[in-house]
């Protein structure tokens, strides 16, 4: 997968967990939680997720890794290269 | 008649899910979803454990936990059930708050709660907005030396009839009092300050039929009247679990009972290190509950007065004197018929924290004086609210803490399980014996309503992930 790929893979997780919320405007170096209404059982939704579909475990250690979408995507296009 | 309660299960599962609350409920749903195979077993002969109802004679019906839970339960249940059921979630708006220090009616949601604290209490806006985004910051890995008593002093110095306002609730809602860590606090009140307090229309019955159907429908094996007296380990792995008096096998299982039960009853300290047994006897309950059931005569009405009266007459607050036995401070849940729509009976539900000790030693005698008695005061005190109660109720009973213990077999009649440490213990069992998890009310935090079942979706990703 791109970082391309990956990122719009990561946009639409988020869209499907919080479907109430705008994510057009996102930032991408704000993060998430700081910008739409994303709890932490939206967090956890979130790695839920990206096991489900893609085998990618985020150990908890690694979550703050995951709290912008840019640190996202540089976060997981290494572990989601191979796809 | 010896009914077969586990004919025809098979012999093994992927995953034991003993105990029906809605931690267990929502931990079992998610993994069948997930496509593994769920046995859920359930000593009482409803589902849903504290989320639970009984009917009366004369058409009556009381819900026990009902009063209310924060808006997250919306999405919570659209996520981890479907949208039938949060669809059938809607706000309460009448919370009154009557006691010798103040008197008002909110909806305790942000906006309102900030109207109260600037017109009633004559708090500057900016503290209150510092106060709720300080409690809106707040994680449960924080810093824990805190204490709610602390926070309050840091915020509102000297102030008891705030510290009444904004902890008297919350300690009806999780057992929690000042010296509990300010986190737990924090997390709990955001939670309901958020959008207000909201119930499920339809009555308890309803919400927990649509969870049986959904279960159902993702194929668990649901078994009520099914005691689990031992979980079966072997090696330091989960072998099964033993169901009135069957052994039956499983990958994994998920304890939704106790979780001081679960540990030195269920598997035994003996399969468990030293050290971590040591940390677990460390672990303290919370408290328990009692509450009077008054059932309205058929064709009496009850003006509106509220949904949930926060009541009391003692001087200030005080976590001590809600739980003792001759409390003045309770909360009445008023169920005016909208509550099941189709229905014409109300109901009223009062609620009041007690100790365990106070009625667990009493002979069969003062125990049932004790009952009457407790009756007798509540309905003096509800007198002031609704005139000439005793002429309109024709069904009244009470349960105490004994009840409580019998019905969901928590330790000490616990209502919402433990303290904080116990978040730690809870989470700590996988380490300790390879496919053995606990869902269910601990740490204050992952109590009541929405804390249980959000908990019950954490602890099923760990599952799911020890599976696979
Ligand atoms: C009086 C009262 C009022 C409350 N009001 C509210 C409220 O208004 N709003 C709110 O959000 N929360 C409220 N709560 C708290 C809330 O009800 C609980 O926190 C929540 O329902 C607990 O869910 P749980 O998953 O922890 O399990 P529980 O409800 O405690 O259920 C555990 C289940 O496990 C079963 N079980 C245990 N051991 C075994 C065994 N060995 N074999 C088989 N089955 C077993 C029990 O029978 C029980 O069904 C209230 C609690 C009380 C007591």
């Amino acid at each position: 997968m791109t970082k391309e790929e990956t990122k719009s893979v990561l946009m639409e997780i988020v869209a499907q967990i919080i479907p109430d919320e705008d994510l057009t405007n996102l930032k991408g170096d704000i993060p998430i939680r700081e910008q739409v209404e994303l709890d932490s059982m939206d967090f956890l939704d979130i790695i839920m997720e990206l096991r489900k579909r893609y085998g990618i475990e985020v150990p908890e250690d690694d979550y703050i890794q995951l709290a912008t979408i840019d640190s996202s995507v540089a976060y997981l296009e290494p572990r989601m290269r191979d796809l | 008649m010896n009914r077969d309660w586990l004919k025809d299960t098979k012999s093994e599962y992927d995953v034991i899910v003993i105990g029906s609350g809605l931690a267990g409920l929502t931990c079992a749903n998610m993994l069948a979803k997930g496509g593994h195979s769920i046995l859920l077993l359930e000593h009482h002969y409803n589902l849903g454990g504290l989320a639970t109802w009984f009917k009366r004679k004369g058409g009556h019906i009381f819900d026990i936990s009902l009063h209310g839970f924060p808006v997250g339960m919306i999405k919570t249940c659209r996520k981890y059930w479907n949208p039938e059921i949060a669809d059938s979630i809607v706000q309460l708006k009448g919370i009154r708050l009557d006691n010798p220090q103040f008197s008002l009616t909110t909806t305790y949601d942000s906006d309102d709660f900030k109207r109260v604290m600037q017109e009633h209490f004559k708090i500057p806006r900016e503290t209150i907005d510092n106060f709720v985004s300080a409690l809106r910051g707040m994680n449960f890995y924080d810093d824990q030396t805190m204490t709610t008593r602390e926070l309050f002093e840091n915020f509102f110095p000297g102030r008891h009839d705030i510290v009444r306002m904004i902890m008297e609730p919350i300690t009806y809602a999780n057992g929690s009092t000042l010296d509990d860590p300010a986190i737990t606090y924090g997390i709990v009140f955001s939670n309901f300050l958020n959008k207000g307090v909201y119930t499920f229309q339809g009555g308890t019955d309803k919400i927990i039929g649509m969870m049986r159907a959904e279960l159902i429908k993702n194929g668990v094996d649901v078994r009520t009247k099914c005691l689990v007296g031992k979980i079966g380990i072997e090696d330091k792995k989960i072998a099964g679990v033993v169901a009135n008096g069957k052994m039956i096998k499983g990958k994994a299982v998920v304890s939704n009972g106790n979780l001081l039960s679960t540990i030195h009853k269920l598997v035994g300290d003996e399969n468990f290190s030293e050290s971590f047994i040591e940390e677990a006897k460390k672990v303290r309950l919370n408290n328990s509950s009692c509450q009077v059931y008054m059932g309205i005569k058929k064709g009496e009405k009850i003006d509106y007065i509220g949904d949930l009266l926060f009541t009391s007459e003692a001087e200030k607050f005080d976590s001590e004197e809600l739980r003792s036995k001759n409390t003045t401070s309770r909360t009445f849940s008023i169920y005016y018929p909208q509550t099941r729509p189709g229905s014409d009976m109300y109901s009223i539900v009062a609620s009041s924290n007690a100790n365990y000790n106070d009625w667990a030693n009493l002979s069969e005698e003062k125990y049932r004086a004790s009952k009457e008695e407790l009756i007798q005061r509540t309905l003096d005190a509800l007198e002031k609210y609704v005139p000439k109660i005793r002429d309109k109720v024709d069904y009244l009973e009470a349960a105490t803490p004994k009840t409580f213990q019998r019905y969901t077999l928590h330790l000490s009649g616990a209502s919402f399980g433990t303290k904080f440490e116990g978040l730690k213990i809870s989470m700590g069992l996988p380490k300790e014996i390879l496919g053995l998890f606990h869902t269910g009310s601990v740490g204050i935090i992952m109590s009541g309503w929405l804390g249980a079942a959000n908990y019950g979706v954490i602890v099923a990703n760990d599952v799911d992930k020890f599976l696979s």
